[in-house]
Parts: structure tokens; C-alpha cells; sequence
């Protein structure tokens, strides 16, 4: 089966005027379609600058990166990335913030606008479509700015610690949500995030990082025996524990 | 007493407070404000002040009354709106693209930044002696005058708005696939409308100051010509008259600017 996503030798080298660092060394993994990974790893070890380059927003200083067999820079589809917090525009409505990247990409077709209305509706936003964002709760507007990314209908889809900025029930409820709305679109994931809980609960497989230059130190597949996995059930999984705290001692080490 | 009909007696009652409060401040504002007509007037009838020299309000009424009717009011006060009005509008216009273009060219920002800050700093009025040189004694130099007074610090407030936007925001417009234009049009510049609306207030006001150094030295008709040539002639009530109406102006430009604001308020 075709990778979704290949990774070869990829690293980063940045510069400032007070010299040249090594955020990441000598990356390389495969991700299939339909997985679910999460990077985890200490803070500063370049999970994010790992996530723009696969974003294509950053060019990496050497390596190979493949989606869908196409080196990055020639592929043309689009790839979802969802950040911290939602960033809506507080000057649109809920409904023309979602439109805003076909808008963009000049794909506001009446197909497309069928497809928001559905996810709208399954999503428990329809009747907020013409509401501003500040008149959402939090965990409204993480749907929103999701809407927002699936709506150009990504094969990938990168999500950068997308629930931090939440207080914590509304984060177990809204990564509950969204893991099992990729779940049944059966959208390829990398999550980024420094909760282990997190990562854990909702990937099919865990990669950690070391800290800087970030390289990969281990990768763990996740298999809980439960049926119907979920975010949240996967935390009453009875190796929920074991994976936690063999991950735990894998960054921690890393931070000393 | 009927508007409180459909309220609790303590709502009711809080109501009446805050209209009693507000008429009091309005009551309290004019009087004041009748108190000093009466007592300038006064003063100036009994010759406690020189009427020549501090005028009296019923000299600047009548004299005022007497320049509507050969219509030399309406004159100075069009010539004065017209160049303020002029001059702000090619001041907006102007900043906003200087400030699109010093965004989307950090390099230039670079190289512009302290010839932006010097020229903001100056003393504006310092200019308007070249001007009259360069430009004649004309419109041309009172509007151009105008301009220099707003222009340099209104380019730099709407271009540090333009770059306080947050960059995940931009960041955002690229990763759906927008470019340097998109992230323009759809996030900086709906972003800084409420600070752009702001700096539209404070600049009008400079574009009348500027309209009236220009016109102290170089015009022919406007209200600052008006006061310049009334205090040369020691016609003090021309004077008076020009500093009121100028006043008048200035309020009613910020007040129609706050209302475009407010309606710009409400659709955010």
C-alpha cells in the first residue's frame, strides 16, 4: 500500500545572528493512510518546526519528504493544519470563517456548500452558522475551526497541540469529538502535543522525539484491548498505564 | 411614570436615578457655559474689560449675523472645510498604501523606518515657511501643509496595527493555501478597520490645524486667514468668530467620523 506519508533523513537547520541550530536531525518515519500518529517529545525539540515542514510552510534543510509518493514541494493538494487555538475571524460568521478556505482556493462550489451544511448539522453548529465567534463556547469554535479544515476535504491533516488553549473537561469532550469524526472519515493524523495522556488516547502509534536537535527516540504502536477505542474510553484501557508510563520515562529522560 | 410600568419598583427606581444623574450633567454643562456668556457680557458692558480688545458675545453675535448676511461666512467656512476635507481624504488614501506597502516590503520598512520617525517629530508649522516658496502663497501650500502635519504619524500607526496582527493568523491563511495578497486582504486589513476608524478621528483634527498654519500665511479667504487678518486689523470680533466656528467644525468632523466608527462597530 502507498504511504501516506514519507519521511527520509529530514532535517532542519535554522540561523539567527547568534548562530546556527540543529532544531531537528535525521527524521525519518512512514505513516499509512488512515493512521493516526502522535509526536510527542520535550518542549523545544522541534515538534512544530517537524509539522510546518511537512505543512510545506518550512523548507527542510536536507532530507526527503513523499506525500502520496509526490515530493512535498510538488504537491498541490491540501493539507489540513489546525493550531493551537482556533483562529476564527472575529469578523466573519461561524459560517463564512468555514468557507474561508475554498474562498481562497476558489472552491466554493454548491457541492461544497452541501457538504458544510451536512457537517454543520452532524456537528451541532448549524444553528450557529450566522453567529460571530465570541458568541461560541471554546470547544464550539475547536468544531468550527475543524469544519473549517475539512471542508477543503484534506488527506492529511496536521494538528499542533489543537486543545491546548482549552480548560480541561472541555478538552477530553472536544478531543473525544474530533478524534472520532477523523476516526469515521478515515483521515490520515500527526498530532503534536506535550499531554501524553493526550497522544496516547488518541493515536494508533506514538512517536517521541528527543530534545534539541529532535531526533526520534522511540516509536510505541499503540494496541488497547477495547472495543470501540475512543479518546475517551482508550484512557480506561488496562494498558492505558504501562504506555504512559514507559512514554513518561522516555521524554522525561530526555529533559534531564 | 407609564415607561416604568413593566419593571420591578428597585429597576424603576434605578432607572430614574441614572435619567436624574444624566439630566443634572447636561443642566450643569450649559449653565456653566451661560454663566460665562453672561458674565463676559456683563463685564464687558459694565467696563470691567476692554470691549475692544475681549469683544462681548452679543458683538461677535451681531457681527456674525451681519457676515451671513453678505455671505462672506459661508465663503471662509467652505474654503476651510474644503481643504480639510481634501487634505484628509488624500492623507487616508495615502497612509494606507504607504503603510500595505512598507508590510509587504519589510526591507523597505527597514530602510524608511527613521526617516518616518524624524519627519513624524518635526514640528510640522517649521515647514509651511518653505512651503509658501516652493508652492506660492496658494490652496496648494494649505493643503500640502495639511498633509504634512497628519500623514507621517498616521503611515505609522496604521502600519504598526498592520503588524501587530497575530502571525498565527497569517499563518492560518497560508496553511489554507492563501498567499501574501490573501493574508492581506482577508486578515490585515479587516483586522485594523476599528484602529484605522481611530486614526481617521485623530487625523482630522490634525488636518484642520494644518489648514489653519497654512492659512495664516498663505491665503486669501478661510477661517484662518479670517483670524489673522481680524487680530492685524484689531478686528477682534472676526477673530473670536473664527476661533468659535473653528471649534464648531472640529466638533461636528469628529462626531460624523464617531458615528461611521459606530456603525463600523456594530457589524464586527
Amino acid at each position: 500500500m502507498q504511504p501516506m506519508l514519507e519521511l527520509y533523513n529530514v532535517g532542519y537547520t535554522y540561523h539567527t545572528t547568534a548562530g546556527e541550530t540543529n532544531a531537528l536531525d535525521n527524521i525519518s518515519f512512514l505513516v499509512h493512510p488512515g493512521e493516526f500518529i502522535s509526536i510527542v517529545g520535550p518542549s523545544g525539540c522541534g515538534k512544530s518546526t517537524l509539522l510546518n515542514i511537512i505543512a510545506g510552510l518550512l523548507p527542510a534543510s536536507v532530507g526527503e519528504l513523499l506525500i502520496q509518493g509526490t515530493p512535498r514541494k510538488d504537491y498541490r493538494e491540501s493539507i489540513g493544519y489546525m493550531l493551537q487555538k482556533d483562529h476564527l475571524l472575529e469578523w466573519r460568521t461561524i459560517y463564512r470563517n468555514i468557507t474561508l478556505g475554498l474562498e481562497i482556493q476558489k472552491k466554493l462550489t454548491p457541492e461544497a456548500r452541501i457538504s458544510i451544511d451536512e457537517m454543520l448539522k452532524n456537528y451541532g453548529l448549524y444553528d450557529f452558522r450566522n453567529s460571530y465567534p465570541r458568541q461560541l463556547s471554546g470547544g464550539m469554535r475547536q468544531r468550527a475551526a475543524l469544519i473549517r479544515t475539512l471542508a477543503l476535504s484534506p488527506k492529511l491533516l496536521l494538528l499542533d497541540e489543537p486543545f491546548s488553549a482549552l480548560d480541561y473537561q472541555t478538552r477530553l469532550n472536544v478531543a473525544d469529538d474530533i478524534g472520532s469524526i477523523l476516526k469515521a472519515r478515515k483521515i490520515t493524523t500527526i498530532l503534536v502535543t506535550h499531554d501524553l495522556s493526550e497522544a496516547i488516547s488518541m493515536a494508533d502509534r506514538v512517536i517521541v522525539l528527543s530534545s534539541r536537535p529532535g531526533t526520534i527516540k522511540a516509536e510505541y504502536p499503540i494496541e488497547l484491548s477495547i472495543e470501540n477505542r475512543t479518546p475517551r474510553s482508550s484512557r480506561n484501557a488496562p494498558e492505558f498505564r504501562e504506555y504512559f508510563n514507559s512514554i513518561w520515562k522516555e521524554v522525561d529522560h530526555g529533559q534531564i | 411614570m407609564d415607561k416604568y410600568k413593566n419593571v420591578s419598583p428597585e429597576q424603576a427606581a434605578f432607572l430614574r436615578k441614572q435619567r436624574n444623574d444624566r439630566l443634572q450633567i447636561r443642566t450643569i454643562q450649559w449653565m456653566l457655559f451661560a454663566v460665562f456668556l453672561i458674565s463676559w457680557e456683563l463685564a464687558s458692558d459694565l467696563g470691567c474689560i476692554n470691549s475692544f480688545i475681549f469683544c462681548s458675545p452679543s458683538i461677535i453675535g451681531s457681527c456674525f449675523i451681519q457676515m451671513i448676511r453678505d455671505g462672506m461666512l459661508f465663503q471662509h467656512i467652505g474654503i476651510t472645510l474644503l481643504e480639510t476635507i481634501i487634505s484628509f481624504c488624500i492623507v487616508i488614501l495615502a497612509s494606507i498604501l504607504i503603510a500595505i506597502a512598507l508590510w509587504w516590503n519589510p526591507k523597505l520598512s527597514k530602510i524608511v523606518e527613521p526617516y518616518m520617525v524624524i519627519l513624524n517629530s518635526l514640528p510640522k508649522s517649521a515647514l509651511a515657511p518653505i512651503l509658501i516658496v516652493w508652492l506660492g502663497a496658494n490652496y496648494k501650500t494649505i493643503i500640502v501643509c495639511a498633509i504634512s502635519v497628519a500623514i507621517f504619524g498616521s503611515i505609522l500607526n496604521i502600519y504598526t496595527g498592520f503588524i501587530t496582527v497575530e502571525p498565527d493568523k497569517l499563518k492560518l491563511i497560508r496553511t489554507l493555501g492563501g498567499n501574501r495578497m490573501d493574508c492581506l486582504r482577508l486578515v490585515v486589513i479587516p483586522a485594523s478597520r476599528e484602529n484605522i476608524l481611530s486614526i481617521m478621528k485623530v487625523n482630522i483634527g490634525l488636518c484642520l490645524v494644518g489648514v489653519i498654519i497654512g492659512e495664516f500665511l498663505a491665503a486669501r479667504a478661510g477661517l484662518g486667514y479670517l483670524i489673522i487678518y481680524g487680530s492685524q486689523v484689531f478686528k477682534m470680533d472676526w477673530v473670536l468668530l473664527g476661533i468659535i466656528l473653528l471649534c464648531i467644525i472640529a466638533m461636528i468632523l469628529y462626531l460624523i467620523l464617531q458615528k461611521i466608527e459606530k456603525k463600523f462597530r456594530l457589524h464586527t
